[in-house]
């Protein structure tokens, strides 16, 4: 279970056994409009073996999360503040030969387009062999039997010739298995999938996601999935994570946060989405209005201008008061846990069909 | 974001049911060049091979398939931005297949067509007025009381603040240029859009206003559409009559009911069994049916021969091979419901008795932990 408090000001100590803990988070870039601030005090614990799904729209601050975890960033230009923990390591500080060591080994990552993310001078076998060799000692040829033996194993029908093609060579879906055999090839602890299948066409989606799910049981990895895509989180995630303009807003297992959700904004998630079982009569309900810009996001509740449950709250606290986001299962909102209840019972659920 | 949005009448009662688009045997063949110092034509890509199709008036008619199945292509071939190899698109029975400029002219202004990219498909040098007339320009359209006037009509009617005449596309969001390029093919009055792909480029919460948007525009102008996706929901949400394409052939259509609760072809029934699906209701919904294709899809250049999708096919025999299948209504589906293939499925998409599950690296990984699963 992902535990945590943030508390103002106060972050708690990393969650005992968890494999990794992100403490109070906080990137940002400068840029010549000004600063952005991707994230913004973001907090997660992951234990091994489990599958972390985030979710949410472009620019809320998904990826670049993870790129900092690998500390992928550029460090001219980006401040990153807090702390992230993976087996007690702090990484933020880390020295880069000391990230260097722990990238492609004991931290891997599937990035969305594998076109771009492979080199188009190396043959496959290559960039899968390279990472064995440098972190494991291998020798060429130890390296080159492993990377053809992880092309077997990820579905690619002839490994050892096809071991040998540059990634033009390959179609779309099996490049993104060989990113996949290229990030397992050290058995790697955690493993973040960075929309992973977005590239893909959905019966090529459903057989990468199907054995990412039956890889992890066979290494034990531990996996951060990111994606905008309900259905994809719903099928890959034990947990979930939403994230709006830069932080979590709404937390719990795979089953809570789909089948009872109690943020506005992962309301307006589920009513604007079409299903392929949904009513068809009835119109979707989208979200007004559009992402806030994070080089002046709004006071108090980032989902404010777009909620449309502020009335319910009182006050003008969602104007001038952020809520926090409390332990395990809980949302970010200001409305009460009852009024959360009753509204996703009442008014929400109908229109879901 | 207003959605209370201001249309005008329909310009003339639609008699549903009347054919207003008729497309046979449409086929695009791309030569593919190679060798040297002479390129000489070495292959085709067979984008669309002989599709069948037919939208009548004021109807949404759905294409869905992967990529590469030649959905786009015909998107443009019924548009004539391609020109096609064979086959004949016939409007209003009028055949434009190979009309020239001149001829086409009147009915271009009929045809209209959505892009898929709201950043690519508006000049960036020119303020929102000017894109929006930019058509009436063309074709000499001056309606009462000026462009100008009827331009704000259209921004208004797609959810735009007219005051934003002349901003450029940059100053607007990627949910609202979608909104600008909706508001230019409604600017000459159409019977019939094409919309290849036009929320898929949106955030998930933004393409919900887009296909709303979309669907008042249809109902209440009575327009017909075209609508090019590959995403199967929002295609079942948007369209009545839905075919679904593979490797440039329509393989199976019919109406929405049919086509997602009832499939007979065996990809349809794989396509609709990867859709990732939220489970909203607890666990009382029954199971969906579960099957896992091997590979990607075939190369168009040089495609399987008789049936196309048989390379993939768990129930692919020597027929399939050979012999091409008809198009035809199979026995107990409703009417205009047509399946292209020799040994169909039975129509439901409910869980089997065993998954099929047809890549070699899942099944293998799948029995290995079951007998994991069994050891313990």
């Amino acid at each position: 279970m992902t535990t945590l408090t943030k508390e103002a000001g106060a972050p708690v100590p990393a969650g005992a056994g968890a494999f990794l803990s992100v403490r109070d988070l906080h990137v940002s870039f400068r840029t010549e409009d000004g600063i952005v601030r991707a994230v913004d005090g973001l907090s997660f614990d992951l234990e091994r073996g489990r599958t972390l799904g985030i979710v949410g729209e472009s620019g809320s601050g998904k990826s670049v999360t993870n790129l900092t975890i690998l500390g992928l960033h550029n460090p001219m230009f980006t401040t990153v503040e807090g702390e992230i923990l993976l087996e007690g390591q702090e990484l933020t500080t880390a020295r880069e030969s000391e990230l260097e060591k722990l990238r492609g080994n004991k931290v891997a990552m599937i990035f969305q387009d594998p076109l771009t993310a492979l080199s188009p001078y190396y043959t496959v076998g290559r960039q899968i062999a390279e990472p064995y060799m440098k972190h494991r000692g291998a020798s060429k040829k130890e390296a080159w039997a492993r990377a053809v033996e992880m092309l077997g194993k990820v579905g690619i029908p002839n490994p050892k010739e096809r071991a040998k093609d540059y990634p033009h060579q390959f179609s779309g879906g099996m490049r993104q298995r060989a990113m996949i055999a290229m990030a397992l090839v050290c058995d790697p602890d955690l493993l973040i999938a960075d929309e992973p299948t977005t590239a893909l066409d959905v019966t090529v989606q459903a057989q990468i996601l199907d054995l990412l799910k039956d890889l992890q049981q066979e290494f034990g990895s531990a996996i951060i999935f990111i994606t905008h895509d309900l259905g994809v989180i719903a099928d890959m995630a034990d947990e979930i994570m939403v994230m709006y303009a830069g932080g979590a807003i709404e937390r719990g297992s795979a089953g809570e946060v789909l089948r009872a959700p109690q943020h506005p904004y992962t309301w307006g998630l589920l009513n604007s989405m079409p299903r392929i079982n949904s009513d068809v009569g009835a119109p979707l309900a989208p979200i007004p209005g559009s992402p806030p810009s994070l080089l002046n996001p709004p006071p108090g509740c980032r989902f404010h201008p777009r909620c449309t449950f502020q009335g319910r709250v009182g006050g003008n606290r969602c104007v001038t008061e952020r809520p926090l986001l409390g332990t395990d299962r809980a949302s970010a909102c200001h409305l009460t846990a009852e009024q959360k209840r009753t509204i996703f019972i009442e008014e929400i659920k109908p229109r879901l069909g | 974001m207003t959605e209370d949005l201001v249309l005008p009448a329909p310009r003339q009662a639609a008699t549903a049911g009347e054919p207003l688009l008729k497309v046979e045997g449409l086929t695009k063949h791309f030569p593919v060049k190679g060798g040297f110092p002479i390129r000489r034509t070495v292959g085709h890509v067979q984008a669309v091979d002989g599709i069948d199709l037919t939208v009548h008036v004021g109807e949404s008619f759905g294409l869905v398939g992967e990529s590469g199945c030649g959905k786009s292509t015909t998107g443009r071939l019924i548009t004539r931005l391609l020109e096609p190899t064979s086959g004949s698109i016939s409007y209003r029975g009028q055949d434009i297949t190979h009309a020239s400029r001149k001829q086409i002219a009147p009915i271009r202004s009929e045809i209209q067509m959505i892009f898929q990219d709201p950043y690519s498909s508006l000049n960036p040098r020119q303020t929102v007025g000017k894109i929006i007339s930019g058509p009436m320009e063309i074709n000499g359209i001056n309606p009462e009381g000026g462009r100008e006037k009827r331009v704000r009509e259209l921004l208004e009617i797609v959810g735009l603040n007219p005051e934003h005449y002349n901003r450029f596309p940059h100053e607007f969001s990627g949910g609202q240029r979608q909104r600008i390029g909706v508001a230019r093919a409604l600017a000459l009055e159409p019977k019939l859009i094409v919309a290849d792909e036009p929320v898929s480029a949106l955030d998930v919460s933004i393409q919900a206003q887009v296909v709303n948007l979309l669907q008042k525009v249809q109902d209440e102008l009575g327009i017909a559409f075209l609508f090019i996706a590959h995403d199967l929901a929002v295609v079942r949400h948007f369209s009545q009559r839905v075919a679904v394409m593979y490797l440039g052939k329509v393989i199976e259509v019919g109406d929405r009911e049919s086509i997602y609760t009832r499939p007979r072809h065996p990809y349809t029934h794989a396509l609709l069994s990867a859709v990732p699906e939220v489970n909203l209701a607890d666990e009382n919904a029954a199971p969906r049916e579960r099957i896992r294709l091997a590979g990607d899809v075939p190369s168009p250049i040089n495609p399987p021969s008789g049936c196309r999708f048989r390379t993939r096919c768990w129930k692919a025999q020597d027929k399939c091979a050979t012999e091409e299948p008809p198009l035809i209504r199979l026995s107990g589906n409703h009417e205009g419901h047509l399946t292209a293939c020799h040994f169909p499925e039975d129509p439901t998409i409910e869980a089997r008795a065993e998954d099929i599950v047809l890549d070699p690296a899942l099944a293998a990984l799948e029995e290995s932990l079951e007998e994991a699963g069994d050891g313990d």
